[in-house]
């Protein structure tokens, strides 16, 4: 059984950055696999993250967002969970369609499905699954329970 | 994180220091705005040192260069680090942008 890592964040955007260069510190992985932890994983991360807190709290700071953070059998898994209604991740549309192109919005769904391995959405809609494939060897350090 | 204004023979430069990130898009809208309201045309935003932009960042840079081609103007990028440019290139904004390799090559021409 790989270690876990588990944090309660309020909806503060500003706290993001931070969260997302802990976990990367926590992870401990094989040069090869450095950049899909460093670009994959961290925009996957960030990207979920904003959306918790922008979209499914409505940046109400009353409401907070949970981040489990599993490294084991060489799937690296985030899951954040937010307080909202949820919602339809089938309803987003592909901002690389030329008509999306150049709206301001709708990209952050869709990086987590371009860099994640696997991406999964309760049905409710307020809790989704990223998962990285890596190394069997690498490890996650110091699990910490928030 | 920051941004640094600049002018250079009649070219705004805007340096993105640290990340271009949801908590801070706002800041370098309101500063490119307020270069725009102020008769600039040509800007170049240069990502030497930057690490890293959010879908936010790409968002208000579309956002910006829908603004300031609608007021005759052009915002060119430059610099991109290997790990931006697959962003960019995944989201098809590569096809949205001019793009130099560095800065130089972004203000000649304009």
């Amino acid at each position: 059984m790989g270690q876990d890592l588990v944090l309660e964040l309020p909806s503060d955007i500003r706290s993001i950055a931070r969260v997302v260069d802990y976990v990367m510190l926590r992870c401990r992985t094989c040069p090869e696999q450095a950049r899909r932890l460093r670009l994959n994983f961290r925009v996957g991360l960030t990207e979920a993250l904003a959306n918790a807190m922008l979209y499914g709290n409505g940046h109400d700071p009353r409401k907070r967002v949970r981040v489990e953070v599993t490294l084991a059998d060489g799937r690296l898994e985030a899951r954040v969970t937010d307080q909202g209604n949820g919602f339809d991740p089938a309803s987003i549309p592909d901002p690389t369609e030329p008509a999306n192109l150049t709206k301001p919005c709708g990209r952050g769904l869709f990086l987590m499905r371009e860099l994640m391995d696997e991406v999964w959405f309760n049905d409710r809609g307020n809790q989704v699954t990223l998962v990285l494939r890596l190394d069997p060897g690498d490890a996650l350090e110091g699990g910490v329970q928030a | 994180m920051g941004f640094q204004v600049s002018q250079s023979g009649g070219i705004t430069l805007v340096e993105v220091e640290g990340q271009l990130i949801v908590g801070n898009r706002q800041e370098l809208k309101q500063q490119v705005l307020e270069r725009l309201e102020a008769g600039d045309r040509k800007f170049v935003i240069d990502f030497s040192n930057t690490g890293y932009i959010d879908s936010s960042g790409l968002g208000v840079l579309v956002s910006l260069s829908k603004k300031i081609r609608e007021q005759g103007g052009e915002l060119r990028l430059s610099s991109l680090n290997e790990d931006l440019r697959t962003l960019f290139e995944l989201t098809k904004l590569d096809t949205l942008f001019r793009i130099a390799d560095n800065k130089s090559d972004a203000l000649v021409g304009f």
